[in-house]
């Protein structure tokens, strides 16, 4: 039988060996915790503590502000000893929280565990959004809004991400594996809120283990696990959709419009932890892999704590980096050092030598079409590329170049090693910085 | 043969003719001060007037609802000529040419890491703020240079952009493509300049760049007219500049350089100590 | 310890596969028909291999030289259109004329355009059709193959489909004798030119490109598909004057032209649809050129002209963006 899948993507290795066989082990806490303020898509939150201040495990430090916002609580209890901008995961210094450990890691009292039968979808969605709850996939997108849909929009299909197509990671692998019923608690509450008549799990074909435990677990129960033919970007969001459900989210479109709504595995964990536990979202695991590092871990992290204790918990450095990356190799964010603290978006810590940085010197496009055949938007990579290079702007629109979901495929196949993806944000960049200059004026 | 020749030539005649009907018969009225106009802009259609190339700006000139100095590429000079041609006063516009205002090299600036990717300042920029540690300094990956109708930029062999003061007409192509704000109009008649755009205390700067301005307030005590002090970076008061050049030998990091004596051809501005910049 | 830190935008892995190497694995592909050349033709063949092949080099060299640019021969881009060039020559082309077209396909069949990706037309094929129209004689000056140890010398005679369109020209007939050579003709034993004789050692290097993933199906599939419907159909009607498609398969240059000369990425389309209708148009193009046009062969025009028509084909077959479709059905 083939599996479902979409149309174009790339076959890169996917180095899921280094960790794909290690347990979760619950990371030792730090004696400091740096928590950003912004760590999710939307208005960062606004803190609501100061320095000084005693808080507990769990206790909320930052304030939501507006909808697409949410709260961002305490990792564990102690001393809040700054609050000021401090290097952040997005590349610059960013408001956060600092905590110093107090060691006893006490859970504030005020977090009530509730029965979910007795509570109205409204109140879900309500405490999953002061559980500062957001995609754990990677985009960290607050789950509260995908679950509160406008009620013209009726949300069908309810799919579950375990596909986790980004080379090396593997928590979310090790989430199936091993806290499955957390991850169908959650399934069943966002069925419960959303009313969804199909509920899908898709897990990428790799993944035989994680398939057959949930095949085990789901029998009888409303909900399909669907295995999906390995291929990166089968995790994206609009081709999960495709392969799931065989229909394309419009252009400049949202899953919503056709009656779909995608959720992380992880998410759904950690909304039974909100739910079930009355827990925010102050913890997640994290993939620690690579050549440049001793040795490679799933490791679940409180949120804040910083990297280079992650590098000390996994056993050192083998040699010094020559990337650090948060997140995946073909959509992860370079940093510059150790001292970022890890968020609720971050699904992996990859560190990768010098020599496996690939820095070929660019050469001239030689049509060769492998961009195209790889582009999961089916776009002309090279030509939107060259359009933007050459600032001309309305050209690179013309060709669909806000549809590209800048998963990096047409830049990993390149043979010229043309830069394309790259050039293809900057020119949406470009086009979003005119699109509003013109509104504004 | 000659069926031949009567047939083309017949062809011809015919198309001919058709041509000069329809020349006559659908000719645009067109000013003939417009083309005149036309005639004496630069034709680089920089954009720098406000309007969609030369052929704009010769259109608004004509409708008389803008001033004639709004395109700096063609100076005093085109104004003048366009004043004659429109038979108007002409007002004078100072000429300004745009200026890098940094000297901090690859040799000499550091960075805090190599940057990989799109040959972009603004994309590097996106990048922990630049490759580079100065948060003023020229990024040094050649958007100006990209944007420049005039072929005035060059770059470095260790990547730093340069302008040429003869070449620049002062269209702002390149102050607006830069992400650092590094490059700065100037009056052309100002030759002395402090090549440093970062706001950082000295002892800071001392760690990531040999040659940038700690403010020091040397300059301005030698000077205190032409030269002025914000936020530990100096720069050289414009309208007073007339005796800024003696300020130079005293400055510690050399910053403060003097084109005109430097380079007296016009030639690009280069920092002390670099190469002649390699063809690009 | 920053000061070897490499930050970039995603994605931070490549594939590993460089045009150099895909120019590489493309001149590893010709190998085996360059052998068959030798082994049929001898010395001739293997000095124009290497006139066309180092006057290809050196004009590439000479013309980065004068525009000022990086020299860019170790990208392999140049050998190739000079093996492909001499694998488009008769044997017995004489040096100078070999040079010659060396000179022509990279200087006006691709530097002048601006260099490797920025040229219209296929180089080596923009090469030949300049030869053939400047020197008609030579250029069609065929030798029958005098394997190594035949003792046989090297002697003129015409290119089975050169015999054909003879003989329909004088007796609206196809020689008999043809019918029962097409094992001679698959395997190379047969006039041509150096690289079109022997279809089974194409098909081997088009088969190692195919497995590199450098080729794919779309361009050979529909070009040999069209001209094997289209000469299949003139054969049912006319089987007494037409040749069979097997015919029009193993002769000529359509094993080359179509999985080497057709399949050069800077001069065909990019999108999967716009591959097929390339192809379908070298198809026609070809059958029509080689059962009524002047010219006995015509792989080289039509692959020519279909080049002109590339940047038309893509405007009209780009890929629908993910997402669009079923807008336009909702609408």
């Amino acid at each position: 039988m083939s599996l479902k899948t979409f149309a174009g993507g790339i076959h890169p290795p996917d180095n899921k060996q280094w960790s794909s066989h290690k347990a979760i082990e619950d990371c030792p806490l730090p004696a400091e915790f740096i928590v950003p303020l912004a760590q999710h898509i939307g208005a960062p939150s606004v803190a609501c503590v100061e320095v000084g201040q005693q808080v507990s495990k769990g206790d909320e430090i930052g304030s939501a502000k507006g909808f697409v916002s949410v709260p961002v609580h305490a990792p564990t209890s102690g001393e809040v000893t700054a609050v000021e901008n401090r290097p952040h995961p997005w590349g610059t210094s960013l408001p956060a929280v600092v905590i110093k450990a107090d060691g006893e890691d006490r859970w504030s009292t005020e977090l009530q565990p509730a029965d979910p039968s007795e509570l109205s979808p409204d109140e879900i969605i309500e405490k999953v959004r002061l559980a500062g709850v957001v995609g754990m996939g990677g985009a960290a997108f607050p789950a509260h809004v995908k679950m509160s849909p406008p009620p013209e929009k009726k949300i069908s299909t309810l799919i579950f991400n375990g596909v986790e197509c980004e080379p090396y990671l593997t928590a979310d692998h090790r989430m199936m594996l091993e806290e499955p019923e957390r991850i169908l608690q959650g399934v069943a509450l966002l069925q419960y809120v959303l009313g969804a008549e199909q509920v899908v799990i898709g897990i990428e074909a790799n993944k035989p283990d994680a398939i057959a435990l949930f095949e085990k677990h789901c029998a009888g129960t409303p909900v399909e696990v669907m295995p999906l033919q390995v291929k990166y970007p089968q995790g994206a969001e609009k081709q999960l959709i495709a392969a799931v459900t065989g229909k394309e989210v419009p252009s400049g479109g949202l899953p919503m419009d056709i009656g779909v709504a995608v959720h992380n595995v992880s998410t759904a964990a950690a909304i039974t932890d909100a739910i079930i536990h009355g827990r925010p979202l102050i913890e997640r695991v994290c993939t620690v892999t690579g050549p440049a590092i001793r040795e490679p871990k799933n490791l679940r992290i409180r949120i804040g704590t910083p990297l280079s204790h992650l590098v000390e918990v996994c056993g050192g450095l083998v040699e010094e980096p020559g990337k650090i990356i948060l997140g995946g190799p073909m959509m992860g964010f370079t940093q510059l050092g150790f001292d970022v603290p890890a968020t609720r978006g971050t699904s992996g810590l990859l560190l990768l030598r010098a020599e496996d940085v690939s820095s070929h010197p660019e050469s001239p496009c030689i049509r060769c079409a492998r961009c195209v055949q790889a582009c999961p938007i089916n776009l002309l990579p090279t030509t939107i590329a060259a359009y933007a290079r050459r600032d001309l702007l309305a050209e690179a629109a013309e060709y669909c170049a806000m549809d590209c979901i800048e998963c990096g495929s047409c830049s990993y196949v390149c043979p010229s090693t043309i830069p394309l993806v790259q050039a293809i944000r900057y020119g949406k960049a470009a086009i979003l910085a005119k699109k509003r200059s013109t509104q504004v004026s | 043969m000659l069926a031949a020749i009567l047939s083309l030539g017949g062809i011809g005649l015919i198309a001919a003719v058709a041509l000069g009907f329809a020349a006559k018969k659908f000719a645009v009225e067109v000013d003939p001060r417009e083309l005149a106009a036309l005639e004496v802009l630069p034709g680089a259609n920089c954009g720098a007037c406000g309007f969609p190339g030369c052929a704009g700006y010769a259109k608004a000139l004509l409708a008389g609802s803008i001033d004639l100095n709004q395109c700096p590429p063609g100076g005093a000079d085109t104004v003048a000529k366009l004043a004659h041609i429109l038979g108007v006063e002409a007002s004078a516009a100072t000429r300004e040419i745009a200026v890098v205002l940094c000297q901090g090299d690859n040799r000499k600036a550091q960075i805090k890491y190599h940057y990989l990717g799109l040959e972009d300042c603004t994309a590097a920029q996106r990048i922990a703020d630049g490759p580079k540690i100065c948060p003023g300094g020229c990024v040094g990956l050649g958007s100006c240079l990209r944007a420049c109708p005039f072929d005035a930029i060059e770059m470095t062999a260790d990547g730093l952009a340069v302008i040429s003061r003869e070449k620049c007409t002062g269209c702002r192509k390149c102050v607006a493509v830069c992400p650092r704000n590094v490059i700065r109009m100037t009056p052309y008649e100002a030759a002395v300049h402090v090549l440093c755009n970062s706001h950082d205390k000295g002892a800071l700067i001392r760690k990531y760049c040999q040659i940038g301005c700690i403010g020091c307030n040397i300059c301005k005590k030698t000077i205190p007219d032409a030269y002025k002090i914000e936020n530990f970076l100096a720069e050289v008061v414009y309208e007073q500049d007339a005796e800024a050049a003696e300020a130079i030998s005293k400055c510690p990091t050399k910053c403060i350089r003097d084109f005109s004596v430097a380079y007296p051809d016009g030639s690009v501005q280069l920092p002390a100590g670099t190469d002649k910049p390699h063809a690009a | 310890m920053s000061q070897q830190l490499y930050l970039s935008s995603s994605p931070h892995i490549h594939s590993g596969e460089t045009t150099a190497k895909v120019m590489r694995a493309v001149i590893y592909s010709l190998l085996p028909a360059c052998g068959v050349a030798v082994y049929f033709f001898g010395p001739s063949a293997l000095s124009v291999l290497l006139i066309a092949t180092l006057g290809c080099l050196a004009t590439e060299v000479v013309c980065q030289r004068l525009m000022g640019q990086p020299v860019t021969i170790a990208d392999g881009s140049a050998a190739i259109t000079g093996i492909l060039l001499a694998l488009n020559l008769p044997p017995s082309s004489p040096w100078w004329m070999t040079l010659f077209g060396a000179v022509v396909a990279i200087a006006i069949g691709k530097q002048v355009y601006g260099g490797l990706g920025s040229n219209p037309f296929n180089p080596a094929l923009v090469a030949r059709v300049v030869l053939l129209i400047s020197f008609p004689v030579q250029m069609t000056t065929w030798s029958a193959p005098a394997p190594f140890g035949s003792g046989l010398d090297l002697v003129t005679t015409a290119t089975p489909l050169g015999e054909w369109k003879n003989a329909v020209m004088l007796t609206g007939q196809m020689p008999a004798e043809m019918q029962g050579s097409m094992m001679n003709y698959f395997l190379g034993n047969m006039p041509g030119s150096i690289g079109e004789i022997s279809a089974l050692a194409l098909l081997l290097g088009a088969a190692y490109l195919f497995y590199r993933r450098i080729l794919t199906w779309h361009i050979p599939t529909a070009f040999i598909g069209t001209v094997i419907l289209l000469s299949g159909l003139f054969w049912l009607i006319n089987p007494e004057k037409y040749p069979n498609p097997v015919f029009h398969m193993v002769t000529g240059g359509l094993i080359l032209g179509a999985f080497f000369m057709a399949t050069d990425m800077v001069t065909t389309p990019v999108s999967t649809r716009g591959m097929l209708l390339f192809g379908v148009g070298c198809g026609l193009l070809t059958v029509l050129i080689r059962l009524f046009g002047g010219y006995p062969e015509g792989v080289s025009f039509a692959i020519l002209l279909m080049n002109a028509a590339t940047p038309l084909i893509d405007r009209y077959t780009r890929p629908k963006t993910f997402g669009t479709l079923q807008q336009e059905k909702v609408q």
